[in-house]
């Protein structure tokens, strides 16, 4: 009995981490828990959680995706130049082709060359930021159209737009996670690559397509980004490819691959968001936000490595062979 | 001299407990000076678990440890070391990086005083080292990287290792898993030594031909009881299984001989790099092909080629008389082929997914009818299968990892029962299993055989090879170089050809 409650608690510990954030800042102040500060929150959320949707997912494959932040910056920019001369629709195309286009080279350096996640999409983040300056050479395109921002800053039902944006894309991406022929060989390939092979799935395939929706993942909040900034530059979007790794891990995605997913990283992106907000409120100098919101991911890894040992001492169970 | 009698160690009512499961129960040993003790049981019988806490790496919950007669405590390994007990483990535990003699003194390295600094005493070390590999025969330069050794040469290490300090029983668990014919003679050679020099061998095997050769005396272990121990020569391999699994198993290999029918497959000419070179068979409906030759012949890389994962130099493969334009596993498995990898767990297996996950993952249509999971349909067809082979497992969802290796292959198995292949690829199905388990993949490769499956079956186990095939194809480097019909088979002109030296009767 008592085993089933620790690993019970092991089991939904970001709630308890969640639920205990939660509550903690509510007593500790009084404007924490106002619905505009409670909407605040998710609307945060709501850009990191999309980043982290795909760094999730390149994690779930066994790799990772270090080019997010500057395929962001870098899409965004060339989209902006488009959106500046008014056609919207070219604007976001161009946008999301350019993460397209990034995110399928990262997969095949990988899959087709035979470089590891690592090198392939950091050399991209080199390349990518690099481009955007070039790009932009040291100006800023701001002033959207109205239309346009919309979708990062405009609000409906009082709801602002990104929390409906961050909401279908969770459901769409849980759904093809965990319901989808696709989904399934996400899972097996970061499993395990050969033996996924040899059932005869093409996990080459699966690899680059991991890649590409990241890309173009990037390019989508790349967008939401500058329509929420009302104005884009080459330097945007360097802190989201490490805060996604941060969302991912805490949300309990381990590095190994073929486990967690995205609705355990929903929950790691509003608890790192609720952190932030929370000791901004209570005054908190940033230095110290760094500090704790690092504790919290040793933390929650220390909660995986428990999970586990616990796990290895339960493996003497296994039934014999009759 | 009465020295080969006295009663070096004993363990008496060794009791261990894990969470739900009592491990050992009660369990005894009594272990001869100079012997060969076999350790004998299926997969989970608690062989590992008893040489474990003989060891210091589990804590006993009850019973006595007793060397020479005196009771003694054992905390952890360092006391067990001190008390001259070692082991040499299934997987080893060298250095890649380091050499021979580096390996053999880790930890004990010879020491020498310059100017009050304790240095390691180089000269010391490979000079003993020398000794040591030369006292048990072994061939091998001192100064050899372990990373550039065979597997042999590395298990020779280990043995030296274990050696390096006053050994006075030495526990082996499975050493001969993964080594060859020729190697395993000269590992039963160093045996055959340390037991003159009076060191006493627990020898862990599932091999029972192995237990005829080394074994002096045998203690069965089953679900964690005592069951018994017995003279080696006074004993029928048919009452040991028996002891082992608690039923008689009537005959291992029992093989109906079907009528073959059209041919499955057909490879011709197949040529990779250097490791095939102009490999032409065939294999029909209904029957059993074997290919049998040493590890490196070849038979692996011709199964992998065939599913696709290797791609050839030169070479067709023909499916039903329909040649295959592209080589891919992705092809393969639409072709209906199957194959059952040698290494199951990197190969076969998603291990941290679950049992009914892997029985799908060819198939993954049929749970996916329309592109989307009906869970339902996929747990009652894993349900299915877990019956039908009687794979041992609580429930569907249990991650595939906690199983035993035979009921792991038995999920792979499953696996390619699901795609309904045609052509089945079994490369060294019955590695590492129990005989319990054994006897159940026999049976079902011979009830497949029987349905008009064409099946491919790579073994190094020459009897089972021989037991259950229509006809075997002996591979010596990188080619076929003989073809044997059932009804001719022979043990010694097969393994003649397979080391090369094969001429062919008649």
């Amino acid at each position: 009995m008592a085993s089933n409650n620790i690993k019970l608690l092991i089991k939904y510990a970001r709630f308890f981490i969640l639920i205990l954030l939660f509550s903690g800042f509510s007593l500790l102040s009084p404007h924490f828990l106002t619905f505009p500060n409670q909407v605040n929150i998710l609307a945060q959320a709501a850009l990191l959680s999309m980043v982290s949707y795909g760094m999730t997912l390149a994690i779930v494959t066994g790799g990772i995706d270090l080019s997010m932040g500057s395929v962001l910056a870098l899409s965004s920019c060339i989209a902006a130049s488009f959106l500046k001369s008014g056609n919207i629709i070219d604007g976001i195309l161009i946008g999301l082709i350019i993460g397209l286009l990034c995110g399928s080279i990262n997969g095949l350096s990988i899959t087709k060359i035979g470089l590891s996640p690592f090198i392939a999409t950091y050399g991209m983040d080199w390349v990518a930021r690099g481009l955007a300056y070039v790009y932009m050479g040291g100006t800023q395109i701001y002033g959207f159209s109205a239309v346009f921002r919309f979708l990062g800053s405009g609000q409906f039902l009082g709801v602002p737009a990104l929390i409906y944006e961050m909401a279908i894309m969770t459901i769409v991406l849980v759904f093809i996670t965990y319901k989808t022929i696709y989904g399934r060989n996400i899972y097996a390939t970061g499993s395990n690559k050969t033996a996924t092979r040899l059932s005869g799935v093409n996990t080459d395939k699966i690899i680059i397509s991991i890649y590409s929706i990241n890309g173009l993942l990037s390019a989508i909040v790349g967008l939401l980004y500058i329509s929420r900034l009302n104005a884009a530059e080459a330097v945007i979007g360097t802190d989201f490819t490490l805060n996604s790794i941060a969302a991912t891990l805490i949300g309990g995605t381990p590095f190994s691959g073929g486990e967690g997913g995205v609705a355990q990283t929903f929950i790691g992106a509003v608890i790192m968001t609720l952190l932030t907000n929370g000791m901004n409120i209570l005054g908190i100098s940033s230095y110290w936000q760094n500090a704790v919101v690092g504790f919290v991911i040793l933390f929650s890894l220390f909660i995986e490595k428990t999970g586990k040992v616990f796990n290895r001492n339960r493996l003497e169970m296994v039934p014999k062979s009759k | 001299m009465s020295i080969k009698n006295d009663i070096i160690l004993r363990l008496e009512n060794i009791t261990k407990e894990f969470p739900g499961v009592l491990a050992l129960d009660r369990v005894s040993l009594e272990v001869k000076q100079g012997e060969v003790h076999v350790l004998l049981g299926e997969n989970g019988a608690g062989k590992s678990t008893l040489m474990k806490i003989l060891c210091g790496v589990y804590k006993k919950d009850g019973g006595k440890i007793f060397i020479d007669n005196k009771e003694v405590t054992i905390n952890g390994v360092k006391d067990a070391e001190k008390l001259g007990i070692g082991i040499i483990h299934q997987e080893f535990n060298l250095l890649p990086f380091r050499d021979i003699a580096q390996n053999i003194f880790l930890g004990k390295e010879p020491r020498k005083n310059i100017k009050l600094v304790d240095v390691i005493d180089r000269s010391v070390m490979y000079k003993k080292c020398r000794e040591l590999l030369d006292s048990l025969e072994i061939n091998i330069n001192e100064y050899a990287l372990v990373k550039d050794l065979g597997v042999a040469q590395k298990q020779m290490v280990e043995i030296a290792k274990a050696l390096s300090s006053e050994v006075k029983i030495l526990i082996m668990d499975e050493p001969t898993a993964t080594l060859t014919k020729n190697e395993i003679d000269k590992l039963f050679n160093i045996i055959k030594q340390l037991k003159a020099k009076g060191v006493s061998i627990i020898y862990i095997s599932h091999r029972l031909e192995e237990i005829k050769m080394i074994g002096d005396r045998v203690t069965v272990l089953r679900d964690g009881k005592y069951i018994g121990t017995v003279e080696v020569c006074d004993t029928s391999t048919d009452e040991l299984v028996k002891m082992m699994v608690g039923r008689k198993i009537e005959n291992l290999y029992n093989r109906t001989y079907n009528k073959i029918g059209k041919e499955a497959l057909r490879v011709e000419g197949l040529t990779l790099d250097k490791r095939i070179r102009d490999v032409s068979f065939k294999i029909h409906e209904g029957e059993i092909v074997g290919f049998y030759g040493l590890v490196g012949a070849g038979r692996t890389e011709v199964a992998k080629t065939v599913f696709g994962e290797y791609k050839p130099d030169k070479g067709s493969i023909f499916v039903f008389g329909r040649k295959l334009s592209k080589l891919t596993p992705t092809e393969a498995v639409k072709n209906k082929i199957g194959l059952l990898p040698e290494d199951r767990k990197e190969e076969g297996l998603t291990i941290k997914m679950s049992v009914k996950q892997n029985i799908v993952q060819a198939s993954l249509k049929k749970v996916f009818p329309s592109g989307i999971l009906k869970e339902d349909l996929e747990l009652e067809i894993s349900k299915k299968y877990i019956k039908e082979l009687n794979i041992a497992t609580p429930d569907a969802h249990k991650i595939v990892k906690n199983l035993s290796g035979g009921n792991q292959q038995k999920v792979v198995l499953a696996k390619w029962l699901l795609t309904e292949s045609d052509i089945i690829i079994f490369d060294e199905p019955t590695r590492g299993i129990d005989v319990g388990a054994k006897a159940e993949i026999y049976e079902i490769m011979d009830e497949l055989a029987k349905k008009g499956r064409a099946i491919m079956m790579i073994s190094s186990d020459i009897k089972e090879i021989m037991g259950l095939t229509d006809r075997i194809y002996v591979m010596y480097q990188g080619k076929i170089i003989a073809e044997f019909d059932h009804q001719n088979y022979n043990q010694e002109e097969i393994i003649s050809f397979a080391i090369g030296k094969g001429e062919k009767h008649g």
